[in-house]
């Protein structure tokens, strides 16, 4: 009489993820199999629009902490973070005089465990600190020399709009820290050379004798839309701050990414 | 302990403090091979824990420190002390292979790896360290908000977000146009220029000081030194008109500082020259004029021809006068800063007649 061998049967889990996996659903939005075999790495990297900003394969130096510190990667999550918890915000804010203060109060005393002002306080806080080294650890490597100048100039825009996004995001709560803070750094707008009412040479600036630069049309009121912080700078700020410059600089990340890429990816010797 | 901290109020006044972050570069890059050690690297991390762990113990010191919108501050302070020191051990560590015929480490790390697993594990574990901080953070401090904006009720001191601070310090010496305007723009203008101004083809994609020289120096110079410690300077060390204040000193709103700075035509026609100040300005200010001219003209002429002939006959005349344009604006703040503080020097140039005073 023949012996009859059963085959031990798979855990129930291990089932069940087979299972999942070959259904016309799963297939169809995972069009290869786990990346644990060569041919499926490259594929992962191909397939996959969120993986896509990657090569498939990169320099050793170009994973270790040693050598990038992860900061640019952070910065970028960082921004991500921000984006979101942002968005968040919106829902409750309202950029006018009337509401601006009290819907951040009523953030706090309404919103039992919410800390996605915190988040998003705390988040754009590290990442000025982040981009600022991201951009020691490139100079520190040497990462700005050709052929990889442009980006890097990229990156020095991107840096300047990173604290513009801050400095415009400071005056949302519209309390005493916010107004004194971007009035004293809107301030030295006034002494735009030629452009602020208190900048050297504007009074040079006249046409026919009528004065094209006063204190009510200068680089300070074109970035204030007033003569004083108020009404005109809030809605300002809150459009630069979450609609303008997140574009700019979502758009110039793009280039940036782009440009890793195509500047022969992570730098390393030749 | 009293005497320690009035001890430590003394050494920060600006121009200890100023004095002391430079030293503090000089010797890291002159004594490299030794500061690049890992005794050095934790034993500063140590001691900078042991500062503010005994600031904290102070209430006028927390006052400062432990406002929200300073923690990060605080965190940048040990992150970028702890980035100098991370980055020169591996230039020094590079330097050493470099001189013994090795490759840097970087270049035996060549080889290629799959993204998958490598970095993308990489990745995931950063955002989940980054996500657990950024959470922990918000949960144990909450964010600002004050009283409502009230435009009729200025507070003392009034300052910018923390990372204008650095230019908000240069107010000290320099008029809103050169601090809040020409001098930013610079900022960002040079590091634009970077990469087209350094021909040095060394260094590129590793670490490394010796083939570097100039070049990190002068970066951390005005990385380290001008920008990041005026920040903490202007930070933690300015109270109320923006006055001077050590950081276990309580911010006295009464302080008086005697202002007794002179502009440079007072000293020459009125203190050397034993006569009143001329009416017309051009006359008034024309030695002011000459200095300034000869600072922006003539010393990057003279400096082609003497002192900097390698970099001028390496660089070629556009990039040098560029580079060379870029630099003296930078030392432009070293520069007035000593003014001020050897000769009480208020303006180089101070013409009220149409604001420009230098």
């Amino acid at each position: 009489m023949a012996t009859k061998t059963i085959e031990p049967k798979a855990p129930a889990l291990v089932r069940a993820w087979d299972w999942i996996t070959e259904t016309q659903v799963w297939t169809s939005i995972f069009r290869h199999t786990a990346p644990i075999n060569d041919k499926n790495r490259v594929l992962v990297m191909l397939s996959n629009v969120f993986l896509h900003m990657h090569p498939v394969r990169l320099r050793k130096s170009g994973v270790r902490l040693r050598y990038t510190w992860c900061m640019g990667g952070i910065s970028f999550f960082l921004f991500l973070v921000l984006t979101f918890t942002g968005l968040l915000l919106m829902f409750y804010y309202r950029p006018t005089l009337e509401y601006a203060y009290s819907d951040i109060v009523g953030l706090r005393e309404h919103v039992p465990l919410g800390i996605m002002r915190e988040m998003h306080r705390w988040g754009a806080h590290a990442m000025v600190i982040t981009v600022w080294l991201h951009m020691f650890r490139v100079f520190m490597t040497g990462s700005y020399k050709p052929p990889r100048e442009f980006n890097w100039n990229v990156g020095v825009i991107m840096l300047v709009l990173t604290l513009l996004l801050s400095f415009t995001g400071y005056l949302l709560p519209w309390d005493q820290l916010a107004v004194w803070a971007i009035t004293v750094g809107s301030n030295m707008a006034r002494a735009t050379p030629l452009a602020g009412y208190e900048g050297p040479g504007a009074q040079f600036m006249t046409l026919g004798g009528v004065p094209l630069v006063h204190q009510a049309d200068d680089a300070r009121f074109a970035l204030l839309g007033g003569t004083v912080v108020g009404e005109g700078a809030l809605l300002r700020f809150y459009v630069l701050h979450c609609v303008a410059l997140p574009l700019v600089i979502g758009f110039l990340m793009a280039v940036h990414f782009w440009r890793v890429r195509k500047d022969g990816g992570i730098s390393g010797p030749l | 302990m009293t005497a320690l901290k009035s001890f430590i109020d003394l050494v920060a006044d600006p121009r200890l403090f100023f004095a002391m972050t430079t030293v503090a570069l000089v010797l890291v890059v002159w004594k490299r091979e030794a500061f690049s050690s890992n005794r050095w690297g934790w034993g500063l991390m140590v001691l900078l824990a042991i500062f503010f762990g005994f600031g904290l113990t102070d209430e006028n010191f927390v006052k400062i420190i432990a406002k929200p919108d300073n923690v990060p501050i605080v965190a940048l302070i040990f992150l970028l002390v702890f980035f100098t020191w991370y980055s020169m051990r591996e230039a020094v560590h590079n330097d050493r292979r470099i001189a013994a015929g090795k490759p840097p480490v970087e270049k035996d790390e060549s080889d290629r790896v799959w993204t998958w697993p490598d970095l993308v594990y990489t990745e995931l574990i950063s955002m989940v360290v980054c996500m657990v901080v950024l959470i922990v953070w918000s949960i144990l401090l909450e964010a600002p908000i004050e009283q409502p904006a009230n435009n009729a009720n200025t507070p003392n001191p009034s300052k910018a977000p923390w990372y204008f601070l650095g230019l908000q310090e240069m107010l000290v010496y320099f008029d809103p146009w050169l601090a809040g305007v020409v001098l930013p723009g610079l900022i960002i203008v040079g590091l634009m220029a970077i990469p087209y101004v350094d021909k040095n083809p060394n260094g590129n994609g590793y670490y490394t000081f010796r083939e570097r020289k100039a070049e990190i120096t002068i970066f951390l110079f005005g990385f380290v030194v001008l920008w990041s410690s005026l920040i903490v300077l202007g930070t933690f060390l300015r109270g109320p008109n923006w006055n001077f204040f050590g950081p276990f000193e309580y911010w006295d709103i009464h302080k008086l500082e005697a202002l007794t700075n002179v502009q440079l035509s007072e000293y020459i026609w009125v203190r050397g020259l034993g006569m009143a100040l001329p009416d017309n300005w051009f006359i008034r200010e024309m030695f002011g004029l000459a200095l300034t001219l000869f600072y922006v003209v003539g010393l990057p002429v003279l400096l082609a021809k003497k002192g900097l002939v390698k970099y001028y006959e390496k660089l070629g005349p556009t990039r040098y006068y560029v580079a060379v344009l870029l630099f003296l604006s930078m030392l432009s703040l070293p520069v007035k800063m000593l003014m001020r503080w050897v000769f009480n020097l208020k303006y180089i140039v101070s013409i009220p007649e149409f604001f420009l005073n230098i």
